[in-house]
């Protein structure tokens, strides 16, 4: 039969000679390449210890992102949550009273943001969708846990820590992702 | 006046029993441990490192767990033999150990002190006698559980056992006919003198010998019994606990003791390579060169251990029919070659190396 590429490489099969019957030679050679590979490099990373790095890229668990002076972006416009095909996410706005100008960036504000995480398929669209650099997916993935409702992440467990209080907790949660204002 | 005890020496050798019994426990105990780090090394992993550090109380962890496990008896089975397999299992595995010269002799309270808890004249045989009972944990377990694939497991080992048991016993005799003797003792005592190992009048012996103990201990690549990927677990299915435990323990045993008596009757034993023992008794006292005889014992040992574990982790398991095949086909045939060669050269020697 006509071979279809020039890399076809044809398997001789000739009967085996009496070395070749006996296997101990393939045997020695089979085990001289396992010893080789005792001695190398191993593969493993240490979990908790070690983390492998992200990439960049990496979507995992979001953030409610605050701006310079540590006020809330989201304006609980809805976008993301129409963005979202899992259907995610959950918001009811607010407006925002006289005198709670330093904890919300704009006159409308999320009263109750959650996302459950069992529904998102971490695509990004949310974060997409959003016009007020509010929502990121960070470089952290969600732990394990043994109840479905801690899977729901309200306001208080997305919001990202304070720029100007927590500064070091903020650029930790920031990761490369999140743009800072 | 015949049936005066020796107080003393009773007391010397229930001590001794007592030491290795739990001494070779340990190093069952720990050979899992290394099976599992050898596995995950050749396998470019890290292996257990969890409890302890490096993991060493692994083997600790694994136990508690078998304890802590419910313990199971099918009611369809014998509860009898059921209980009995596993028994046996281990205590023939633990029976061999008592013919194996584990080093020179101490001197201790004005007392000579061997290492051995019985120099018998004939332990060789007693060593074939006792592993071939262990085929007894196998079928008895196989059969009591009162499951198919249990019983063709212990059928598998059953014949496996008896056919590799021939090569290996026709091997050993060529060694036999060098030595002279069946004893363990004389067997080392005469590899210390002549300076040379039985290795060197016996590769061929040597080889055969060694394939049929990685046979009898039931190690890849002659794994059948247990073959998972075909009868689900082996002899050992219906098991659970510390029953289970049981068997897997026997095995490891087995795989310390059969490296033991390699390391005997061909490695020279408790010899040091390249050490005078006789001179450095003068020099250094009894005490001290017994103790460095054991651990050169307890090194060959070791490597062997390693030999087994890598082998397993290298080679994949033989189909029944190679495994029928090699084992009658080339290993007997093997042996009685062997067997004879070394006949002619015994007689050829006698002769003064005239024809």
């Amino acid at each position: 039969m006509q071979a279809l590429t020039n890399r076809v490489k044809v398997v001789e099969r000739k009967p085996m000679n009496w070395v070749e019957r006996l296997y101990l030679w393939n045997i020695l050679k089979g085990m001289i390449i396992t010893l080789k590979h005792f001695f190398q490099r191993k593969a493993t990373i240490k979990y908790p210890e070690q983390k492998r790095s992200f990439s960049p890229v990496f979507r995992g668990l979001h953030v409610l992102n605050r701006d310079a002076e540590g006020r809330e972006n989201c304006t609980a416009c809805g976008l993301c949550a129409v963005a979202c095909p899992a259907e995610a996410i959950t918001m009811e706005g607010a407006e925002r009273k006289k005198g709670e100008e330093h904890l919300y960036r704009e006159e409308k504000y999320a009263a109750r943001y959650e996302i459950n995480m069992l529904r998102c398929i971490f695509c990004g669209l949310c974060e997409e969708a959003c016009p007020k650099d509010a929502i990121y997916l960070t470089e952290t993935f969600a732990p394990a846990n043994f109840q479905r409702q801690t899977f729901i992440y309200d306001k208080q467990d997305l919001l990202i820590p304070d720029p100007i209080k927590e500064p070091e907790l903020y650029a930790k949660a920031a990761g490369g992702r999140v743009r800072k204002n | 006046m015949l049936l005066v005890i020796d107080w003393s020496l009773l007391m010397e050798k229930l001590l001794l029993i007592v030491v290795i019994v739990s001494v070779s426990l340990v190093i069952a105990m720990y050979e899992t441990y290394a099976e599992r780090k050898i596995a995950a090394y050749i396998q470019d992993r890290i292996g257990p490192d969890r409890a302890g550090p490096f993991g060493i109380f692994q083997p600790l962890a694994d136990g508690l767990k078998l304890f802590m496990k419910e313990e199971i008896i099918p009611n369809t089975s014998n509860k009898f033999l059921f209980i009995l397999g596993p028994c046996l299992a281990m205590l023939t595995a633990m029976m061999t150990s008592a013919v194996i010269p584990w080093g020179g002799s101490l001197h201790l309270f004005g007392r000579t002190i061997t290492l051995q808890v019985a120099d018998i004249n004939i332990g060789i045989l007693y060593i074939f006698g006792v592993v071939s009972l262990g085929v007894y944990g196998i079928m008895i377990g196989g059969w009591a559980s009162n499951n198919k694939f249990s019983l063709i497991a212990a059928l598998r080992g059953a014949s496996q056992m008896i056919s590799y048991e021939l090569a290996m016993g026709l091997s050993l005799i060529a060694l036999l006919m060098l030595t002279g003797s069946l004893s363990m003792k004389t067997i080392v005592q005469q590899q210390m003198d002549n300076g040379v190992w039985n290795i060197v009048y016996q590769p061929l012996g040597f080889l055969i010998f060694i394939i049929c103990a990685f046979a009898e201990c039931n190690r890849t690549p002659f794994d059948l019994p247990e073959a998972e990927n075909e009868l689900n677990f082996g002899y050992h299915q219906e098991y659970s606990s510390m029953k289970l435990g049981f068997y897997l323990f026997a095995e490891y045993i087995n795989m310390f003791i059969s490296s033991a008596i390699m390391a005997t009757l061909f490695f020279g034993g408790y010899d040091i390579p390249f050490f005078n023992e006789a001179t450095h008794i003068q020099t250094w006292g009894p005490n001290i060169v017994a103790i460095l005889g054991t651990v050169a014992l307890i090194l060959k040992i070791g490597f062997f251990i390693f030999l087994f574990m890598w082998v397993r982790w290298t080679i994949p398991r033989f189909r029944y029919d190679q495994l029928m095949n090699l084992g009658w086909k080339s290993l007997i045939p093997l042996s009685l070659f062997n067997m004879l060669v070394t006949g002619a050269v015994i007689l050829w020697k006698q002769n003064h190396w005239h024809f």
